[in-house]
C-alpha cells in the first residue's frame, strides 16, 4: 500500500504542474502585469514609472515563460512562471499584492469555511440518506412519487434562490437569525445556522435522488431477499442491511470532498459575509490578485488529490476485497 | 418526558417573545456610544503614503492627522489648521532667490515655500513601537524571530507607550512618498511639484537595491530640499513651481506624520509574515485608533486616549443652527467612543440590517429606492411613510464629481482631424443624448444634467445652461436642430452625403452584464434618434484601459471625483499636455485647444475671484462649442440616517468627519428591541406541515407491516 501511495504522490506532481501552468496561462491571457499594477495603484495620477516600480517590487517585471535576456537554462528558470510556481510546492505562497501573507490568511480563513462546510456536510449527508431511504421504503406508492417530484423541484431551483429566500424569510421577515455576518467562539453558531440550513436545503434535491438510486439498486439484490425471507421487518432490512451496503459508494463519494471542505463555498460565503476561503478566492479574482488565485487553485488541486487518495483508502476499509497495489 | 418537552417549548416561546434573536453583535456592550456602519470592500492599504481609495481613506482619515483639515460646516469648503498653529506661510521666490509679493504672476515664480508650524504637545496613540525599557532603550525595536513566537497580532505586545509629534515626522512621511518600496500613488504627481522629490527617489532606488528586501530603509539621513525640518515643531516644503492648489494636498492623509519608530518596528524580521505592518496597523495622532483589525470581517476604531483635543465648531453656514448642527458647539471631540465597521458586500443584508437598526446609516441602492424614497409632484425627494415611521432622515448632496461621455479627439471621424464637420457632429450628438432621461430612468432622479465640466460646490460652477445643447434652462434643443447640425456635418439623415453609407460610430466600454445592457440599449436608442448606428465595443476593463492609453477608442464614458475643491482639478482633464494617449495623463478625450490651454495655465495660478470666474467662463464657453465631452451628469448622493445619529452634514472633501458624529445609544436600543420581534407562527405552521407529512407515511407503514402479517 505504501508503494501505491508513493506512486500516486509521484503522479500528483505533473498534475499540479499542469494545473499551475493552465492557471498561469489563463490568468495572463486576460491580465497583464501592467493592468495589475494599474488596478493596485488606483485610477488617478498613475505614471508609467510608478507601474514599472510596482512590477519590480512585486516581481512582475520578468517575462512570463521565456527570458531571452538570459542564457542556458536560465532562459526558462529566470521567468515569472518558475518564480511563482516552484515555491508553491514547498507551500510557500508568498505575499498577496496588497502585501498580506497568504499562508497566514489561509490559516485564519479556513476555520470559518470549515465552520460552515462541516455541519452542512454532516447534516446534508444524514438528511439525504434519510430522505432516500424513506423513498425506497415507500417505493411504488404515491408518497414516493410525491417525494421524487419534490426532489426534482428542489434540484431545479437555482442555488441563489435558496440564499435569497432564506435571507428573506428566516432573517428579514421572521427575524430568527442575523441575515449575514460571522463571529468567533460559541457566537459563531448564530451565524452558521442560516447558511447551513440554506446549503442543506439546496443540496437535498440532487443528493437524495442520487442516494435513492443507490439504495434501489441494492434492494433488488439477493441478500435483501434472504433478509426478508428470514422475516426481518422492512425497516430493519433497510437500515441494517441495505444502508450498510449502500454506504460503500456513498462514503467513497463523500470522502473525496472531505479535504475540500477547507476551501469553503464561493457563493455562500460571499452572500452571508463569511470570512472564509471561498470569499477570499472571489475577492482575489475580482481584484486580479494573481498570487492568491494561484495559491488557492494550487491548494484546491492538492486537496482534491488528497481526497482521491483517501477515497482509495476508504475502499479498502469498507470493502475487504479491494487491495491497493 | 412530554411534560418536560412542553415546558422547554413554552420557555423557548417566552424567550422569543421578549428577546431579540437576530442581533449581529452578540458580544457588544449595549449603551456604549458606538457607531455601527459598513465597509463594502476590504481596504488594501492603510499606510497614508499609499492609501487613496475612498474605502481606505474612510479609516486613515480618522487615524492620521495631516497639517490641515476642511471646516466641517462652512461652505464653500474652507481649510483650517488641524495640527498646525495656523495656516502655512506661503512665500514665492524668483529665479534669483528674491522673495516675490503674494500676487506675483505665475510666470515669475521659480519656487514656492510653505512654512508650517505644528502645535507642541500632540502625542501619538499608544503603540509598542514607542515602548521603552527601564533604562530608556526601545523595548521592541531589536526583536529576533523567536521573540515573535507568542505574537499573533499587535495587541499581543504587552507594553505600549507614546511620544510627542515633531516636525521631523511630517518630513519623514514626505520622503516616504518617494520610497520605491511604497509605490505611493501620488509620487508621480508630487515629483512634478516638490523640489528634489525625483532625485530623492533615484537615491532611494539605489539604496533599496543595496539592502535586503524587506529590511528597514531609514529615510532620516536622506536630506532633500523639498521638505526640511526647520525646528522641533516647524518644517518647510519647497515647490519648484507655482502650484497654489498644493495647499489642499496638505489636508490629505498623504501628508500625515509617520514616526520612524513605527517603520522600524514593522520592518523587523517576522513581522510581515504576521501581517504586522503599517498597511494594516496604522500609528497616528488622530481622534481614533484602529483597535481591532480583521479586514475580512470587521474593523473597529476606538477613541485614542492620547488625542490632543479639539472642539466641535461654533460656526457654520446659514441654516446650520436651525438644523441643529451647532448644538454641540464647543464640546470636546470625538463625540462617540467607537465605530464598528462590518464587511458587508451584498446589498440585501446591508439594507435589511439598516432597517432592523443594526446599521446606523445606509446608502440607497436602485433595488430599494422605491421602498425608501418618493417624489412629490414638484419633483422633491422625500422619504416614504414607512421610513418616516422609523424616524429615518434623508440626507442628500450633489457630489463634487462629473460623469461624461467623451469623444477621442485623435479619432479621424469625430476628433480634431475632422475639423468643423466633426465639431457639428459632436454638437448634434450632444443634443440627441438626453441625460435628463438617463437620470430619470437609471438613477431614480439622483443627479443633475451637467452644463459644463465643473460640478456644483467647486469655484467657477454657474447655474446656467449650455446654449449649444439647450435653448433655455431645462429645455433641450429639438432633434430637428440636431439633424440640421448632422446634415451640416455631411451626414443628412445619418448617411454620408458623398458615399451614401450610413454613419456608424463606436462606443467603447468596460461595462458588461444585464444592468449595463439596458444602459447601452438606451444609448443606442439615443443615437438612433439621428439615424446614427452606434456599435458597442464591450470589453474587459484591462483592454478598455489599453485602448484608452493607445488612443484607439472613439466614444467612451468616464468620470472624475474631486481631489480638492478647485476648478483646476476638473479643467485639467481637458488640458492638452495632459492627454492620455501618448502622455498617460488624465485628459482621456485627448482634447487639445491652444486657447483653452493658455487660459488653463492662467486660471491655475489665480486666486478665486471675479477675474478667475471670467477666465473659467471663457474656458467653459470654448468647451461647449468644441464639445469634446457630452457633459453627462453630476450624481446626487442620497443617504439615510437613523434618528439616533446626529451632526450629519455631507462634506465631500473632508475625510475625518467621524469625530463630529453624535449617537443616542438609548434610543437605538429601544428601537432595535421594538423592530426585531421574532415571528413564531411559522414554527407552528412547520409543525403542522410536518405532521401532515408524517401521518400518511405512518399509515402507509402500518398498512405495509400489517400486510406482511
Amino acid at each position: 500500500m505504501i508503494r501505491y501511495f508513493l506512486r500516486r504522490l509521484l503522479y500528483a506532481f505533473p498534475i499540479l504542474i499542469g494545473v499551475n501552468l493552465i492557471t498561469f496561462f489563463l490568468f495572463f491571457v486576460v491580465n497583464t502585469p501592467d493592468n495589475m499594477a494599474r488596478i493596485h495603484l488606483g485610477v488617478k495620477h498613475v505614471t508609467p514609472e510608478a507601474i514599472e516600480q510596482w512590477k519590480a517590487e512585486h516581481g512582475y517585471d520578468k517575462p512570463l515563460f521565456f527570458n531571452p535576456q538570459q542564457t542556458g537554462v536560465q532562459t526558462v528558470t529566470d521567468t515569472l512562471f518558475v518564480d511563482r510556481s516552484v515555491k508553491l510546492f514547498a507551500f510557500q505562497f508568498g505575499k498577496a499584492d496588497d502585501g498580506r501573507d497568504i499562508a497566514r490568511d489561509i490559516k485564519t480563513r479556513m476555520w470559518p469555511s470549515l465552520a460552515i462546510a462541516l455541519p452542512v456536510f454532516v447534516i446534508g449527508l444524514l438528511a439525504n440518506i434519510t430522505a432516500a431511504l424513506l423513498m425506497v421504503f415507500y417505493r411504488g406508492t404515491r408518497l414516493e412519487y410525491a417525494g421524487v417530484a419534490g426532489l426534482i423541484a428542489l434540484m431545479s431551483i437555482s442555488g441563489l434562490f435558496y440564499i435569497i429566500a432564506g435571507q428573506y424569510f428566516i432573517a428579514k421577515l421572521w427575524q430568527w437569525l442575523p441575515i449575514s455576518g460571522f463571529d468567533g467562539g460559541i457566537d459563531a453558531i448564530k451565524f452558521i445556522l442560516l447558511p447551513a440550513i440554506v446549503s442543506v436545503a439546496a443540496g437535498i434535491g440532487s443528493g437524495a435522488r442520487w442516494y435513492r438510486t443507490i439504495f434501489i439498486e441494492e434492494i433488488g439484490k439477493d441478500y435483501v431477499r434472504t433478509a426478508r425471507a428470514k422475516g426481518l421487518s422492512e425497516l430493519r432490512v433497510l437500515f441494517r442491511h441495505v444502508l450498510k451496503n449502500g454506504m460503500i459508494p456513498i462514503l467513497t463519494g463523500a470522502v473525496v470532498v472531505l479535504p475540500l471542505l477547507f476551501t469553503g463555498s464561493l457563493v455562500t460565503e460571499s452572500f452571508f459575509g463569511i470570512p472564509g476561503l471561498g470569499s477570499y478566492t472571489i475577492d482575489a479574482i475580482r481584484s486580479q490578485d494573481f498570487a492568491i488565485v494561484q495559491a488557492m487553485v494550487f491548494l484546491g488541486s492538492v486537496l482534491y488529490i488528497v481526497g482521491l487518495l483517501l477515497t482509495d483508502l476508504s475502499y479498502t476499509l469498507v470493502d475487504p476485497r479491494v487491495r491497493l497495489t | 418526558m412530554r411534560a418536560w418537552m412542553a415546558i422547554l417549548l413554552l420557555a423557548w416561546f417566552q424567550a422569543g417573545c421578549g428577546k431579540v434573536w437576530n442581533d449581529p453583535y452578540p458580544g457588544e456592550t449595549p449603551g456604549l456610544k458606538t457607531l455601527y456602519t459598513v465597509f463594502e470592500e476590504r481596504p488594501k492599504h492603510l499606510d497614508p503614503a499609499r492609501s487613496y481609495s475612498s474605502n481606505e481613506v474612510e479609516f486613515t482619515g480618522q487615524i492620521y492627522e495631516p497639517p490641515l483639515q476642511y471646516h466641517f460646516l462652512k461652505r464653500p469648503y474652507t481649510l483650517k489648521p488641524l495640527t498646525t498653529t495656523g495656516m502655512p506661510l506661503v512665500r514665492y521666490w524668483d529665479k534669483a532667490g528674491r522673495e516675490l509679493s503674494g500676487n506675483a504672476s505665475p510666470g515669475q515664480v521659480a519656487r514656492t515655500t510653505y512654512d508650517i508650524t505644528i502645535q507642541p504637545g500632540i502625542r501619538y496613540q499608544p503603540h509598542p513601537a514607542f515602548a521603552l525599557l527601564p533604562e530608556g532603550k526601545p523595548r521592541y525595536l531589536g526583536l529576533a524571530m523567536q521573540d515573535l513566537k507568542p505574537i499573533n497580532t499587535l495587541s499581543d505586545f504587552k507594553h505600549t507607550s507614546t511620544r510627542e509629534l515633531t516636525a521631523e515626522d511630517y518630513v519623514y512621511e514626505i520622503k516616504r512618498l518617494a520610497s520605491p518600496r511604497l509605490n505611493s500613488p501620488i509620487f508621480g504627481l508630487m515629483s512634478e511639484y516638490i523640489e528634489g522629490l525625483d532625485a530623492l527617489n533615484a537615491r532611494l532606488v539605489e539604496a533599496s537595491k543595496s539592502q535586503p528586501k524587506g529590511s528597514w530603509l531609514d529615510l532620516r539621513p536622506y536630506e532633500f530640499s523639498g521638505a526640511q525640518v526647520t525646528g522641533k515643531y516647524s518644517f518647510r516644503i519647497t515647490l519648484k513651481t507655482h502650484y497654489p492648489q498644493f495647499i489642499y494636498w496638505l489636508a490629505m492623509p498623504f501628508f500625515a506624520p509617520i514616526p520612524w519608530e513605527a517603520e522600524r518596528f514593522y520592518t523587523q524580521p517576522g513581522m510581515e509574515e504576521l501581517n504586522l505592518n503599517l498597511d494594516w496597523f496604522p500609528v497616528g495622532t488622530g481622534p481614533f485608533m484602529l483597535s481591532e483589525n480583521d479586514p475580512n470581517r470587521r474593523m473597529v476604531l476606538s477613541k485614542n486616549p492620547n488625542f490632543h483635543g479639539e472642539t466641535y465648531p461654533a460656526d457654520g453656514e446659514t441654516g446650520d443652527r436651525e438644523k441643529g448642527l451647532l448644538q454641540d458647539a464647543g464640546k470636546a471631540l470625538p463625540l462617540i467612543d467607537r465605530a464598528v465597521f462590518t464587511l458587508e458586500k451584498e446589498d440585501i443584508p446591508q439594507w435589511s440590517k439598516f432597517l432592523q437598526g443594526y446599521y446606523d446609516a445606509s446608502g440607497i441602492s436602485s433595488d430599494n429606492f422605491d421602498q425608501a424614497v418618493q417624489f412629490s409632484p414638484e419633483g422633491e425627494a422625500d422619504l416614504t411613510p414607512e421610513m418616516k415611521a422609523k424616524g429615518i432622515r434623508l440626507v442628500t448632496a450633489i457630489t463634487t464629481s462629473s460623469r461624461y461621455m467623451g469623444f477621442n479627439m485623435k479619432d479621424p471621424l469625430v476628433g480634431h482631424a475632422g475639423g468643423e464637420a466633426a465639431r457639428k457632429l459632436r454638437q448634434a450628438i450632444s443634443i440627441a443624448v438626453d441625460y435628463e432621461e438617463f437620470i430619470s430612468i437609471f438613477l431614480n432622479g439622483r443627479g443633475i444634467a451637467a452644463q459644463g465640466a465643473l460640478p456644483p460646490g467647486i469655484f467657477g460652477y454657474k447655474e446656467d445652461f449650455n446654449p449649444i445643447v439647450y435653448s433655455a434652462a431645462g429645455k433641450r434643443r429639438s432633434l430637428e436642430e440636431a439633424r440640421q447640425l448632422l446634415a451640416d456635418a455631411g451626414y443628412p439623415n445619418g448617411r454620408n452625403a458623398r458615399t451614401g453609407e450610413p454613419l456608424v460610430l463606436y462606443f467603447d466600454t468596460a461595462a458588461t452584464g444585464p444592468d449595463a445592457k439596458s444602459r447601452l440599449d438606451w444609448l443606442i436608442k439615443q443615437f438612433r434618434k439621428l439615424d446614427i448606428q452606434l456599435v458597442i465595443r464591450a470589453t474587459d476593463y484591462n483592454r478598455f484601459q489599453d485602448k484608452m492609453l493607445k488612443g484607439n477608442a472613439q466614444i467612451f464614458e468616464w468620470g472624475w471625483n474631486a481631489d480638492y475643491p478647485d476648478p483646476e482639478n476638473f479643467l485639467f482633464l481637458l488640458y492638452g499636455p495632459n492627454a492620455k494617449a501618448g502622455k498617460n495623463g488624465e485628459n482621456a478625450a485627448n482634447y487639445s485647444n491652444p486657447e483653452f490651454d493658455r487660459l488653463f495655465a492662467l486660471m491655475k495660478g489665480m486666486p478665486n475671484g471675479t477675474e478667475r470666474q471670467q477666465v473659467i467662463d471663457h474656458m467653459t464657453a470654448l468647451l461647449r462649442v468644441d464639445a469634446p465631452w457630452l457633459f453627462g451628469f453630476h450624481p446626487k448622493g442620497f443617504s439615510l440616517q437613523h434618528a439616533w445619529v446626529t451632526n450629519v452634514k455631507p462634506n465631500l472633501m473632508a475625510n475625518n468627519t467621524l469625530k463630529y458624529r453624535r449617537i443616542d445609544p438609548g434610543l437605538r436600543e429601544q428601537s432595535r428591541a421594538e423592530w426585531n420581534h421574532p415571528v413564531l407562527w411559522p414554527f407552528v405552521l412547520m409543525a403542522v406541515g410536518l405532521s401532515l407529512l408524517i401521518w400518511p407515511a405512518w399509515r402507509q407503514y402500518r398498512r405495509h407491516e400489517e400486510s406482511r402479517g
